[in-house]
């Protein structure tokens, strides 16, 4: 992003043609892409919330919106990633399936067993385990792509088959059902939501955080004197940030527990049921939560770390990162081993959320989550793309196909609109860089 | 190039030959290098070497095999056979983090630039600045970029911008600062003016005598045999993978040294190397 307040001089000829509008939107130096895509989630809520009679726009569908979008949301901050440096992953929803898999197995045949039923540890070695089986995995297919040179479109078409046959082997296609009522929160529902309390606490913290950020990195930029943002450019960006927080709390916390499991949590913890009934709220969802946390680290790993930044090199010029020095061959192979574990956390998420893990858990997931990743502004061409844009990529997907069911829409008519919106969004994603380069 | 010019060059021209230290050992020697690809030499017994202070040319037709040597030494490629050494002494480059441990810099013709970040981040593409957290500095850096910019060229602005962004100049200089900027023992320069304008070109022959007089050696790879003898206290041909011949700028002439790059003939001012014509 540019700096107006210093470099005007410099700059005065691109300046003078542009209106005051889009100065102002410099200022604030939020991507202009990024606002195009939340006014097109916004239409599509509205364009649903109308077509359905009102039903889109509830503080149920939207919190359910939020725990659907969490799993496919998680592996899309990886693909950014993956797709940077100008690879894909074809794999990533077998990858899901089989670590799922594994992660049943492990946890019903050997961990409770060993254990005990709901021992706290049964849950964390779990996630464990799936971690670093989905960890082998990416390992594996990152050093067939990065040293052996196979294409990684190849390596993991390949691997589509392979993991996905080897979701089946595990447990010779049995589904198979979860034991740890702990591991089941990862998948949200009334247990797994952490209730209005602790979602206000939430927010509260959000809050520090980001004004924190803000106050962070003007304070750096003063440190060498570098021209910062104008005030009123600083404050507009905060109040939306701040409103977002409150307001998505709200929905959350809107959403009540449905009548007999009011019942149930109350007798469970003690509570009476006063007249007129009991009102809960679910809050934030646990995978939400998780998903949001698993979004923050990688946007930190992605701009703060030096690993991010050879990722970003190696996309924009992989021959001028490896004469610069960069290892890029274990910087891909590490990329890959990355997705691996973040399928790994999609498919606790997922199968948390099934109670279950079924070896045909997440066919054609890779699709979802690299359109969710290319849709949020990911160039297939390499070297650019945010992990922000991904995770709404992801909303804007789930938001389309739980739309579409809310309004009975058959299944392959479901496919041919999310497929055809890939591609629309593709297009103008390369009318807006032809425009800008 | 003008009457003006030809005139300006003539008043610091070769006469900056006195900058040459050799007393000690050469910066770097590359003794016998042989590469091939596929069954073509296209680097065939070649040696070659460089004192402080000293800028050597290296010229010959495309496919002469001058970029391919220069990049063993940069260790973008492994020679095949031959010794590198470093002020007398052997060195292992496999790789451009290897060259780069001996002080060799390399600024390449495609200037090799991460075209979609900005220029403090190339500058210190393969070794940033980090935080005590371990994480990247970026203010850090900037600030870096800003300094060691406006030394080479005190107009340069777009510090936010990806590099994709800037001009050919502007792209030469942020190339020449990162080569720089991290007390660079021995530069190499692929064509370093092929995409320059004249007062961009003489900008790059003002800073090539900045880092001479610093004691740097510097090969120059170049087509353009004006520029050659502008800047160089020697040049080398090469022809075919082979060293036709070497000489000081000073002994030859221009009409020579083209024989030396068309027909391989060496002329009596130059040492004849294996690759000069037998007739």
């Amino acid at each position: 992003m540019t700096e107006m307040t210093s470099e005007a001089p410099v700059r005065t000829k691109t300046v003078k043609g542009e209106s005051g509008f889009k100065r102002a939107l410099r200022a604030t130096e939020i991507d202009t892409r990024m606002l195009g895509m939340i006014g097109a989630l916004l239409v599509i809520w509205i364009g649903f919330h109308v077509l359905s009679n009102g039903n889109f726009l509830t503080p149920r569908n939207l919190w359910n919106l939020s725990v659907q979008t969490a799993s496919v949301g998680v592996m899309a901050t990886g693909m950014v990633l993956v797709i940077v440096t100008r690879n894909i992953d074809l794999s990533v929803g077998s990858i899901l399936g089989v670590t799922g898999m594994v992660m049943a197995v492990a946890q019903t045949q050997y961990l409770t067993p060993m254990l005990g039923f709901n021992n706290p540890a049964v849950w964390i070695l779990t996630l464990i385990v799936g971690l670093v089986c989905g960890l082998l995995i990416g390992g594996l297919q990152g050093f067939i792509i990065a040293y052996l040179g196979v294409p990684a479109f190849i390596v993991t078409l390949g691997g589509l088959l392979i993991w996905r046959g080897a979701a089946w082997w595990v447990a010779s296609g049995k589904t198979i059902p979860l034991t740890d009522d702990n591991f089941k929160l990862l998948g949200g529902g009334s247990d797994g939501s952490i209730g209005e309390t602790w979602s206000w606490i939430f927010a509260a913290v959000a809050l520090v955080v980001v004004l924190f950020g803000a106050w962070n990195a003007r304070r750096q930029r003063q440190r060498f004197q570098f021209p910062v943002k104008p005030v009123w450019a600083e404050v507009t960006t905060l109040v939306v940030s701040a409103v977002a927080i409150i307001g998505a709390t709200m929905v959350v916390n809107a959403y009540m527990l449905p009548g007999p499991l009011a019942r149930r949590y109350a007798q469970a913890n003690g509570i009476t049921i006063p007249e007129g009934g009991l009102d809960i709220a679910f809050g934030w969802a646990v995978p939400v939560l998780l998903f949001i946390g698993v979004g923050i680290a990688m946007t930190f790993v992605a701009r703060r770390t030096r690993f991010g930044r050879y990722v970003f090199a190696i996309g924009g010029n992989p021959e001028a990162a490896e004469l610069a020095g960069v290892n890029t061959r274990r910087v891909t192979m590490m990329v890959f081993m990355l997705m691996g574990m973040l399928a790994a956390v999609g498919a606790a998420i997922s199968t948390a959320r099934l109670s279950s893990a079924t070896n045909a858990q997440g066919t054609l997931d890779e699709l979802y989550t690299i359109a969710a990743a290319v849709i949020g502004g990911t160039s297939l061409a390499g070297g650019a793309g945010t992990i922000a844009g991904a995770m709404l990529g992801a909303l804007v997907m789930q938001s389309l196909q739980s739309g579409m069911v809310l309004l009975g829409l058959d299944t392959p008519l479901q496919n041919i609109v999310v497929g055809a919106v890939l591609v629309v969004a593709v297009w103008l994603d390369t009318v807006y860089r032809r425009r800008a380069a | 190039m003008t009457e003006a010019s030809m005139a300006e060059i003539a008043d610091h021209g070769p006469g900056h030959a006195s900058v040459v230290d050799r007393s000690g050992p050469a910066l770097v020697e590359m003794q016998d290098i042989s590469i091939s690809f596929g069954g073509i030499h296209a680097v065939d017994g070649a040696s070659i070497d460089l004192y402080p202070g000293e800028v050597v040319a290296l010229l010959g037709h495309n496919g002469a095999g001058k970029s391919t040597l220069i990049k063993i030494l940069s260790g973008a490629y492994k020679r095949d056979n031959g010794e590198i050494r470093v002020k007398g002494e052997t060195a292992t480059i496999t790789n451009p983090r290897d060259a780069k441990a001996y002080g060799i810099e390399t600024i390449y013709q495609t200037l090799a630039l991460a075209d979609n970040v900005d220029a403090a981040a190339n500058l210190f593409l393969g070794r940033e600045i980090m935080t005590a957290w371990g994480t990247l500095d970026d203010a850090a850096m900037e600030a870096e970029a800003r300094k060691v910019m406006g030394r080479l060229n005190p107009n340069f602005r777009r510090f936010k911008e990806p590099v994709k962004a800037l001009s050919g100049g502007q792209r030469q200089s942020v190339a020449i600062a990162r080569a720089i900027l991290f007390n660079a023992r021995i530069l190499i320069m692929d064509e370093p003016t092929a995409a320059l304008g004249p007062q961009e070109t003489a900008q790059v022959g003002e800073l090539i005598k900045q880092l001479k007089a610093d004691g740097i050696g510097i090969f120059l790879i170049s087509h353009d045999i004006h520029d050659v003898f502008d800047l160089a206290d020697r040049v080398v041909v090469m022809k075919n993978g082979q060293v036709v011949g070497s000489a000081m700028t000073s002994d030859v002439t221009k009409d020579e040294v083209l024989g030396m790059i068309i027909i391989g003939k060496v002329p009596p001012g130059a040492t004849p190397g294996p690759g000069a014509s037998r007739d």
